[in-house]
């Protein structure tokens, strides 16, 4: 003990700190990956300056206790949620909150058992390959299921809860899910409300951000838009908008996959000599006009809409 | 009698932030790492009892330091020792094996002779309390 007095520094220099824990190059990588999400960017920002400030302060030994890390990250589904913990996971590595920095994502399925018995062995399995780095629990209401009482959820809640106050130094838990359901898990589990310091809410995307997105996408797998689809693409996110089951980036990630299956098949159909790069990296207006998106969704939904129409 | 057995077995016992270091070093080579206890340590008996499943898939000594503190809380006064097992084709076997508790009195393992079919001589051991 007598060592770490005689170590401790008179003054920090936060610059320097931001340089040498790699920090910069985290939050760099998290400005150009991710498109949009600038509440998402600044609170992550505030985070880490915060914990910048805290590590200094335990440099100069003015704070004794961990903070508290736990997260919950609330969003529609496609908005970048578990992207953004894995950056988590990369900055409390770098300011050396964590050990090993890793990520371990889990749904209800991975910690509650099926029978009696079955939950505690689950849970504490997830709990140990989780340790020294960032769990990552997604859609964390299914864990408590208010209409069954004897539901195993609960068992699994208690450990979770228990571990996340004795293993603050080991590891951090971030529960993800819908906005409006993760606020009625919370009113029902009061220990989650108060263990968890940082909400970070992730807003939908706008229609431009999704094609900057897509365009992301396209870029990094070498495909290129012709100005017709780039117009058709732009339609195509207005209108799966309104259609249900929209998930935002993922949603057009799923489109941008179809409409390269579209333009392997028109490749494969219509070319008769030999194709060069340029073709093979083109998707056309034709590949992404073809989707059902255009038509108004698929059969059954269409044929809902049309009834609720005649009525 | 102090019984050597594994790696580490002629130093002093490791204390537990030591035992973390070599769980960490196994843990960076992929090592699965596995947690067994006995009340026999006769230098034969290689199959000690398992103390739940061999964990895989660990970045991290804490989750092994979790079982053992379990394990010590049930079988305190036995042997505990850590066994890692490396699944690389062609070794598939443990490759680093260190016992982490002892007994607070550990028996003795005592030879006997014995003369057989002339004055050739058979060699026995067993573990005295």
């Amino acid at each position: 003990m007598e060592d770490a007095v005689e170590m401790r520094p008179e003054t920090v220099d936060l610059q320097a700190e931001f340089e040498s824990s790699g920090l910069r190059e985290v939050l760099d990588e998290l400005d150009a990956e991710l498109i949009g999400l600038a509440p998402v960017k600044a609170r992550i920002r505030e985070t880490a300056a915060l914990l910048l400030v805290e590590k200094a302060r335990r440099m100069m030994g003015l704070a004794q206790e961990a903070p508290t890390l736990h997260m919950s990250f609330t969003g529609n589904p496609g908005t970048g949620k578990t992207t953004v913990a894995l950056k988590m996971a990369g900055i409390l590595k770098r300011l050396g909150y964590v050990r090993k920095g890793h990520l371990v994502s889990v749904t209800r399925d991975d910690l509650v058992g099926q029978y009696i018995g079955h939950t505690a062995p689950k849970t504490k399995e997830v709990l140990k390959r989780a340790m020294g780095g960032v769990l990552f629990i997604d859609e964390a209401y299914y864990l408590y299921r208010p209409d069954n009482e004897r539901d195993y959820g609960q068992e699994a809640i208690e450990i979770l809860l228990q571990v996340m106050e004795n293993n603050r130094d080991d590891l951090v838990v971030i529960l993800a899910g819908y906005a409006d359901r993760m606020e009625n898990f919370f009113n029902s589990n009061p220990g989650f409300r108060s263990r968890i310091a940082h909400h970070i809410e992730f807003p939908d995307y706008t229609d431009a951000e999704l094609l900057q997105i897509v365009r992301h996408m396209m870029a990094a797998q070498n495909y290129e838009l012709s100005s017709g689809a780039e117009a058709a693409l732009t339609e195509y996110i207005r209108l799966r908008r309104a259609q249900p089951h929209f998930a935002n980036a993922r949603s057009i990630r799923n489109a941008f996959d179809r409409a390269r299956l579209r333009q392997a098949n028109r490749l494969f159909e219509t070319a008769k000599g030999a194709l060069d790069a340029r073709a093979l990296s083109l998707i056309e207006e034709g590949d992404i006009r073809a989707s059902r998106v255009f038509q108004g969704g698929l059969a059954s939904e269409r044929a809902r809409a049309a009834q609720e129409a005649a009525q | 009698m102090r019984i050597t057995q594994g790696c580490f077995s002629f130093l002093p016992d490791l204390n537990d932030e030591q035992i973390t270091a070599q769980v960490d070093y196994c843990l960076e080579r992929g090592w699965a790492i596995g947690v067994e206890w006995t009340d026999d340590p006769h230098p034969r008996n290689t199959f000690w009892e398992m103390w739940g499943n061999p964990m895989f898939d660990l970045r991290d000594a804490k989750g092994v330091m979790m079982e053992l503190a379990e394990c010590r809380k049930a079988q305190g006064d036995s042997y505990i020792r850590i066994n890692a097992f490396d699944d690389t084709r062609g070794i598939e076997s443990v490759v680093m094996s260190f016992i982490v508790n002892r007994p607070k009195v550990e028996p003795k393992i005592r030879m006997t002779r014995t003369e057989v079919d002339g004055r050739s001589i058979r060699y026995a051991h067993e573990v005295v309390r």
